[in-house]
């Protein structure tokens, strides 16, 4: 089945469209990179995607059904998730919330939902703070925090808003290692980033500007005259 | 004055629920305009003769309804709706209030409680706030926990944000309702807010805050009963500041707590500023 189709795709925000005529097709295990400037529109296509805000038209499905219908299998990271420095919870209570999803009001956690939300926490590397509070940490621990909240979720599509923003080198890496691990077990990645090289391995690349720019492979989307009109500057060779 | 600190005790206890959910989503001035909301209520169902109760279920009813439609009809920001909404509410329930021949008297009692005239009935009241509360949080805690980091991760993990946060005001209108009796309108919000920050100062876990909040309500009680009792001063005032004050002396702990925990790590641990960023 495929992961997340979309035809003809407009959205934006009340009636003003931020970019239309967006199409996509990607299957299980692929990785869609979402690059452009702020306000280009890569936000608020993660947001339609994740069912936070409605397309103004055009058809839009995420395995087989309308967004925002597969909680427990589709999992969305915002771009700043909030709230984290007022918020008196230690890490492994925040990563538990990614399996709300799946254990809804009633549900009792099982030793199978809290040994994802370990394994989670091992994946991005903040095992070794889950009984700290989430305030006292890094903005880098926070967001490997987050991330591993989405990870818990074992969700079948991942829509991360930049990822690496505020990780240092080996936060980045293990980024890249966490998608590609996830990648490998069949789970469909929409990434949005400001940085080039997260296209590198990438199954299609979407440049942005208010508009689809260039979609394609990254050799295809990231050609030099559709850098220079989205950026205004190309790649160094 | 067992009643009264009984009464206080539930007070607290119910205040600790729905306060800390107020803390964490930061819902401080909704529960101030709840809290002055329901005055038109009380002042007519004291006018005309029915439970206080039911009069501040009904200005409750009519504060968040009211929200809801001048939120949404008229485009303006939640803040806003709710400030008008709130004097708008406050001066109907003086306007109210001022037709009564004992106009100061009843205003006063509203806005700052009477503790010590509480009566056996208004306690089983408070025994059933406090259990509804209870089994509010209880069934809502996952969403309500979700919707204190944000709406949309509430909304893509199935749960209908729009639905829990009413029906956290929902708790929180009950809440006010159960304590105006005790602590007043004006004073209740202190009840919703000190405790619950001082537990969210130190807490790592949601019970943990609950339980501090409660700890913290419970004991303000019993010191602000004892000045009040021995300087004659007002019960409600004198529970709400000292509230606030083991608050202040709490935050001040935790900031001395804090300071001397990050010394000895600097101390143990020099390398730790020379962590490298690269972006």
């Amino acid at each position: 089945m495929t992961s997340i189709h979309a035809s003809a795709l407009a959205i934006g925000y009340g009636k003003h469209p931020v970019v239309d005529n967006i199409s996509i097709s990607l299957q299980p295990g692929d990785l869609l990179v979402l690059i452009g400037t702020n306000g280009s529109g890569k936000s608020t296509l993660l947001k339609t995607l994740a069912g936070l805000i409605d397309p103004l038209h055009g058809d839009l499905t995420l395995l087989g059904s309308p967004a925002g219908q597969m909680p427990t299998r589709v999992a969305y990271l915002p771009q700043h998730p909030v709230s984290s420095h007022t918020l008196p919870l230690c890490v492994q209570d925040v990563v538990a919330m990614g399996r709300f999803a799946h254990l809804g009001l009633f549900k009792r956690s099982t030793d199978r939902d809290r040994a994802i939300v370990l394994e989670s926490m091992q994946r991005t590397g903040i095992d070794s703070r889950a009984n700290e509070p989430i305030r006292d940490l890094s903005g880098g621990q926070q967001q490997r925090t987050h991330l591993a909240q989405v990870i818990a979720r074992q969700a079948e599509i991942l829509l991360l808003d930049e990822p690496t923003a505020g990780l240092d080198l080996n936060g980045r890496k293990a980024v890249a290692e966490l998608i590609a691990t996830e990648r490998a077990r069949g789970v469909t990645v929409v990434l949005a980033t400001h940085e080039l090289a997260d296209a590198e391995s990438a199954t299609a690349v979407m440049l942005l500007a208010q508009r689809v720019v260039s979609m394609g492979s990254p050799a295809e989307a990231l050609r030099d005259e559709y850098l220079r009109e989205c950026f205004g500057f190309t790649q160094p060779h | 004055m067992r009643l009264a600190l009984l009464g206080g005790i539930l007070v607290a206890c119910t205040c600790a629920i729905a306060g800390t959910f107020v803390v964490l989503r930061g819902l401080a001035f909704v529960g101030d305009a709840l809290a002055h909301g329901v005055l038109p209520g009380i002042a007519t169902a004291m006018l005309l003769g029915f439970s206080g109760i039911v009069g501040a279920a009904i200005g409750a009813a009519v504060m968040m309804g009211g929200v809801s439609v001048v939120t949404r009809k008229f485009r303006l920001s939640g803040d806003t709706a709710i400030g008008l909404l709130f004097v708008g509410m406050l001066s109907l329930g003086v306007m109210i209030t001022s037709r009564s021949s004992s106009f100061v008297g009843d205003l006063a009692r509203i806005l700052f409680g009477e503790l010590l005239g509480i009566t056996q009935s208004d306690l089983a009241w408070q025994c059933v706030a406090l259990a509804i509360v209870a089994a509010i949080a209880l069934v809502s805690r996952r969403p309500f926990l979700l919707l204190s980091v944000d709406d949309g991760l509430a909304r893509t993990s199935g749960f209908s944000a729009r639905l829990f946060h009413n029906v956290m005001l929902t708790m929180v209108a009950i809440t006010v309702i159960a304590s105006f009796q005790t602590v007043g309108t004006l004073l209740v919000l202190g009840m919703l807010i000190a405790p619950a920050a001082t537990g969210s100062l130190f807490a790592r876990r949601i019970e943990s805050m609950m339980l501090t909040a409660a700890i913290v309500g419970s004991l303000s009680t019993y010191i602000g009963l004892l000045i009040s009792y021995h300087y004659d001063l007002a019960a409600g005032a004198s529970i709400v500041l000292t509230a606030v004050v083991i608050f202040a002396l709490a935050a001040i702990a935790n900031e001395i707590r804090k300071s001397r925990s990050h010394d000895h790590h600097d101390h143990e641990h020099p390398h730790v500023h020379g962590e490298v960023h690269v972006r």
